[in-house]
């Protein structure tokens, strides 16, 4: 078991949506990622775990572009979809957050009705017919497994749902403009623990056709939901592979401290 | 360390409230006594007649200050938001933005009368508008600019953050996310802003002193946009300093009627926001 150094990133078996390559965000000097190098599988999910502010997060927010909106932020290095550049100059920013949609922390509903909430993403990309758009909010409900739940109050307000319903309404909304790649940033930490559950078994049937990554500070999920987990630790990628691996036997001594709960 | 008795915690707490208390209740006493005086003095004045009358009263010239406040709610709220939303949602920390902000800080410092020399020059001369309703309405747009731009800027700060990222993080770009999400959610509250912000048009005389209020109109209601008009605020000024045959009552009468529609359209504004914030959660 080594500690100093990092070890090398194996390129998983597979199909590969997502990659990395000596990926460094700096907020002004602050060095918040560190040459991060990965390679993360399609129709998979891939677990980032690791302590507060070791950059799990910031390294999610790569995927889409949403740390543009930080005016601190710099990113060096390449992060890579389906073998394009994200970071080129050429990068249709808004094409690519269609893409790759993201589930946020804390539930954020827009204060309009159920479907204006799902079809909001639908009707920016030009759907305009009601047929269409009632078609696609009904889809991408059942597809976040709360169709049966909100079918008869569609025209109420998303504020009046449950945390655990806003979450998956989230869910919903980003299903409706049809993404390759869902990013999931703490996505139960401000729920209980039945809709935390319904969340992860949700997870799992999406992974059939999205490619799925997910920032928890649960270890237990990372370990339940997951094939693959990297862990972070101070904006270092300490170790990446399969999650089963990772949990029973790291490689790394951080990372076993850390799965163990010797420090976190 | 000090040579003084100490004094009980509890003691200097006591102490320490109660001069907070009484600069609290310092700031009713004048407002108190303005309100007082003013009914005392101009009660007797106060008529429906007065309020009515065109000839003798003062019909016109709340004709005036209303046509006033609208029109320059009317010209100073498209800057005053267009600028809001530049600040707030897409200007980066930079010289331009320093620049603006200091700009705006300036403008608010302005004196009053500097503005009305100003609107005489531009409005009523350069752009020979002549002494009018537009230019008076022009001038006091640019006196309440800074005002409307600040609330409207609150007002989109109101918006969280999260919604914001909801929206860009399903693919839609800047603008369509202000439009659809930032400015829906915002615009109560800067409406809410606009109406207190053009309240300060009812209130001013020096901006319309030069540039388009005048005394004695063969026509009382202003026609059109190039007339002159005649507003509760000149009229007070010109009654009071002009005409010592002028009634002190009615003089007083009028300041109530004044300061009546300025306390209306604020309390408009707290009941808008109240109405508002009670149907809006985020």
């Amino acid at each position: 078991m080594s500690s100093d150094a990092n070890l090398p990133i194996k390129k998983p078996e597979g199909e590969i949506k997502l990659e990395t390559h000596d990926l460094s965000l700096y907020y002004d000097g602050f060095h918040a990622l560190k040459n991060i190098s990965v390679y993360i599988p399609a129709r998979r999910i891939t677990a980032l775990i690791g302590p507060s502010g070791c950059g799990k997060s910031s390294f999610l927010r790569c995927f889409n572009r949403m740390n543009d909106l930080i005016q601190s932020a710099r990113v060096t290095g390449e992060v890579l979809i389906d073998g394009a550049n994200v970071y080129d100059r050429t990068t249709d920013v808004a094409a690519l957050r269609k893409r790759v949609g993201m589930v946020f922390q804390t539930p954020n509903p827009f204060p309009m009705s159920i479907y204006d909430n799902v079809a909001y993403g639908p009707r920016l990309h030009g759907i305009r017919e009601r047929s269409a758009l009632d078609e696609v909010v009904e889809k991408s409900l059942r597809g976040a497994a709360l169709w049966d739940e909100v079918k008869d109050t569609l025209r109420k307000s998303a504020l009046d749902l449950s945390g655990g319903q806003q979450q998956r309404l989230s869910i919903a909304r980003v299903l409706a403009v049809e993404p390759e790649v869902l990013l999931m940033d703490e996505p139960c930490s401000a729920l209980d623990p039945t809709a935390t559950f319904k969340i992860e078994e949700l997870m799992i049937e999406l992974m059939e056709n999205y490619t799925i990554v997910i920032v928890t500070h649960n270890m237990y999920q990372a370990s339940r939901v997951s094939q693959y987990t990297g862990f972070f630790l101070l904006g270092d990628l300490i170790e990446y592979g399969d999650t089963v691996q990772i949990f029973e036997n790291p490689k790394d001594q951080r990372t076993d401290d850390y799965v163990r709960g010797r420090f976190g | 360390m000090s040579a003084l008795p100490r004094t009980s915690p509890k003691v200097s707490q006591a102490v320490a409230f109660a001069l907070l208390w009484i600069a609290a209740v310092v700031v009713i006493v004048p407002v108190a006594a303005i309100l007082a005086i003013m009914l005392l003095k101009g009660g007797k004045g106060l008529s429906w007649e007065l309020i009515s009358s065109v000839e003798e009263g003062l019909l016109p010239a709340i004709a005036g200050t209303a046509a006033l406040v609208a029109l320059t709610a009317l010209i100073s709220a498209p800057f005053g938001i267009a600028a809001a939303v530049y600040l707030s949602e897409y200007a980066r920390a930079g010289t331009l933005v320093r620049l603006i902000r200091l700009a705006i800080v300036n403008l608010a410092g302005v004196p009053s009368v500097v503005y009305g020399l100003f609107g005489l020059a531009l409005f009523v001369t350069l752009l020979q508008l002549g002494r009018c309703l537009l230019a008076a309405a022009c001038t006091m747009a640019l006196l309440v600019l800074p005002l409307v731009i600040t609330a409207s800027e609150e007002a989109l700060r109101q918006v969280p953050r999260r919604l914001r990222e909801a929206s860009l993080a399903l693919g839609a770009t800047r603008w369509q996310t202000i439009r659809k999400v930032v400015l829906p959610n915002a615009l109560p509250g800067i409406i809410t802003g606009l109406i207190l912000s053009v309240g300060r048009a009812a209130g001013e005389t020096a901006p319309i002193l030069f540039t388009g209020a005048f005394y004695g109109l063969t026509h009382p209601f202003p026609r059109s946009l190039g007339d002159p008009f005649v507003a509760l605020t000149y009229k007070l000024f010109v009654d009071a300093t002009e005409f010592p045959h002028v009634e002190e009552a009615e003089k007083w009468a009028t300041a109530a009627v004044l300061v009546a529609l300025v306390v209306a359209m604020n309390l408009a504004a707290a009941v808008f926001r109240a109405r508002l914030r009670r149907a809006r959660r985020w």
